[in-house]
């Protein structure tokens, strides 16, 4: 099957000199089926292409431009540059008190809830994909995330704990002892227990909500994979005398995993894009206060970052992860 | 696994149980655990999830005593609907939630317009350079709209083609687009809006599953390009169409990030909201230029029933077209 695929991509392959004259009238080329084809093609990808280029493309030229300039505003005109050196890098890398320190806590933050959310989802999506009663309302609850944790709508009252709340309410929960998993970790960590890979634990079961809310689309997303398996093939487990364990990483897992990267790749390009996010902020935060080549450059670096960790993710994934062709 | 009809008797079970050496009753009781444990996450987790909405209502009827009143949790003693009026002052309320509702409904139509047609060109059409520019879409999904904000914004800011607007202008100044919709419309129509490259990558997922041999048969029969993708492809793909505008509606009806930048001229709810603190202690203060420090507890609750305002539209349009949005995604990540 990969075969044929492969040989078709390469028949249908586009030389420079075909590509031109077919876009170019009045040449033996212009009037073939496949030329023709192409420009309906091309035609069609049109409103695409633009906005690529002058709503991407320029932007982006400039924002280089700006993170490796001093950036001033004239009135009236727009803005000037002035080189500096990588002054600005060297800012954000160096002087800023905030950007470094919120960028490495995030990513901390990023990579243990990556992983706690595509566990999770992949959790849920083998439950919800079991028959039980209530399972359309249980599906509908899990993908409301979707909505309630999108644009303002987790910012607005983590904003509101930073500004008021800060200190106060860990201290009430100190005392209390309402907190159930402060206390087991103390409880823990006085018998001994309590090392490193206990504290990354407690910090996921402290993010149970935010993990939850971030995982709607992922859980759909394994969802579907895990419907698409066909039941013959637990069925002729079943007979084998598999044990539904086996069964499990014998055939949903395989069958599953190639969803893993998409999932992985969503869930960090999510993640990092969030308006609770605190280098977002920070970023935002930079612009208002006119210091447009700093932010630029922060955002790059940002951005950078991003990508090495969807670069990794999906690194490590394709190793692990065994591609079936179906 | 057991149907009903398998069901015997009492007595029957206990001597079939016996039978089977006692495999029968280990199978129900682990039959039973599976389905009690699974129930117990399954309700925990989505309690989670409701939670905070019931709180945010519950809280939001309680009136201020009632907030430093510990024996008031969840349930107000004193009922009241003041807080609300408050909010919908500070958040400007009936207008900027019709300007969020028609702002929302024209840029997510053209983002959908939009991606249907580019995604429709990427699923059926051979043509030079296609995967560098299925590489873009791939791009713009990944790269935060932060990084491109600051040319933009300069660009709108100080809008002009070659120099044209500069030299007719009265003021010899290039145009400032800002104040108006134009340029975020400019956007969605080119797929730069919010979450555009998502939008191709659904429907061109969606295209690509339909058989070919529906659109050869179309052109056989004579039909040109056009009527075939509007008579032929669009009606198939109704369903995941109109899933994307749900999605795109959805996040432009709560997004921050585009709408403080590009529809700085009116009030839109999302922005109000983000900005209710400032607001808040301007609004409590006797003297418009003082600002009063409101408590903490008042604070959240009355951002509580702004994020239930902003909500609430929301939550009742997914009651409704719950299976759309469910069903779509889980059509274009079942290609994959």
């Amino acid at each position: 099957m990969t075969t044929r695929r492969r040989k078709k991509e390469k028949r249908e392959r586009w030389s420079p000199g075909d590509a031109i004259t077919a876009l170019l009238p009045l040449n033996e080329n212009y009037d073939t089926m496949r030329s023709r084809n192409a420009r309906t093609g091309v035609l069609f990808i049109l409103p695409f292409i633009i906005g690529f280029l002058v709503f991407m493309v320029s932007p982006l030229i400039q924002s280089v431009n700006m993170s490796l300039n001093r950036v001033e505003l004239v009135p009236g005109q727009g803005y000037a540059l002035t080189w500096n050196n990588f002054e600005n890098y060297k800012y954000a890398m160096g002087v800023d008190p905030y950007f470094n320190q919120y960028l490495v806590e995030e990513s901390g933050r990023m990579a243990v809830n990556a992983i706690a959310t595509l566990v999770l989802s992949f959790v849920i999506a083998v439950i919800l994909n079991q028959k039980f009663r209530g399972r359309t309302a249980a599906r509908a609850i899990f993908f409301l995330p979707v909505i309630l944790a999108s644009g303002v709508l987790p910012g607005v009252e983590k904003q509101l704990d930073f500004n008021m709340l800060q200190g106060v309410s860990d201290e009430i929960a100190a005392q209390s002892g309402v907190n159930i998993s402060a206390q087991l970790q103390n409880l823990l960590s006085v018998s001994g227990i309590g090392s490193g890979v206990f504290d990354v634990l407690f910090d996921m079961i402290d993010a149970i909500y935010d993990i939850v809310m971030a995982s709607g689309i992922q859980i759909i997303v394994f969802l579907s994979g895990l419907s698409a398996i066909s039941p013959s093939l637990y069925e002729a487990a079943d007979v084998e005398g598999c044990t539904a364990w086996e069964a499990f990483w014998k055939i949903t897992f395989p069958m599953v995993s190639p969803l893993l990267l998409v999932n992985a790749i969503y869930t960090i390009i999510d993640f990092f894009m969030k308006n609770d996010n605190r280098v977002m902020e920070w970023i935002n935060t930079q612009f208002t206060r006119a210091r447009y080549g700093e932010s630029t450059a922060e955002s790059w670096i940002y951005f950078g970052v991003a990508l090495a960790f969807i670069g990794i993710a999906s690194f490590v994934i394709s190793r692990v992860v065994k591609q079936y062709d179906s | 696994m057991t149907a009903k009809t398998e069901r015997l008797p009492r007595t029957d079970r206990r001597s079939a149980n016996k039978k089977s050496g006692g495999y029968l009753l280990k199978a129900g009781i682990k039959k039973w655990t599976v389905s009690i444990v699974r129930g117990l996450l399954i309700f925990g987790l989505c309690f989670m999830i409701i939670q905070p909405m019931l709180t945010r209502f519950g809280s939001s009827l309680m009136q201020e005593k009632d907030l430093y009143d510990a024996t008031v949790v969840l349930l107000p003693r004193n009922v009241t609907l003041e807080n609300y009026k408050i909010v919908a002052d500070l958040t400007v309320f009936p207008q900027s939630m019709l300007n969020t509702l028609w702002t929302s409904l024209i840029v997510s139509v053209l983002q959908v317009i939009a991606c249907t047609l580019v995604g429709y060109g990427f699923a059926r059409y051979e043509f030079p350079l296609k995967r560098f520019w299925f590489a873009c879409v791939v791009l713009i999904i990944v790269i935060p709209p932060q990084t491109i904000a600051t040319p933009l914004y300069m660009n709108f800011r100080y809008f002009d083609i070659f120099g044209i607007f500069k030299t007719f202008s009265p003021k010899g100044e290039p145009l400032n687009l800002l104040s108006s919709i134009v340029p975020y419309l400019l956007m969605s129509i080119t797929c730069m809006g919010l979450k555009d490259g998502l939008y191709i990558y659904m429907l061109r997922q969606y295209f690509n599953g339909i058989p070919k041999s529906l659109e050869e048969a179309a052109y056989v029969d004579g039909c040109s390009t056009l009527r075939t993708f509007r008579t032929i492809m669009l009606p198939d793909a109704m369903p995941t169409v109109l899933s994307c505008f749900l999605f795109s509606f959805v996040w432009q009806w709560t997004d921050l990030f585009y709408t403080r930048n590009f529809l700085k001229g009116m009030p839109i709810y999302s922005t109000e909201l983000s900005s209710i603190l400032t607001r808040m202690s301007r609004y409590f203060s006797a003297d418009a230029e003082k600002a009063v420090v409101v408590p903490p507890a008042r604070q959240q609750q009355l951002v509580a029933i702004g994020v239930l305002i902003c909500c609430i539209p929301l939550i009742i349009l997914y009651i409704f077209t719950q299976r759309t949005f469910v069903e779509s995604i889980a059509m274009s990540g079942s290609k994959e």
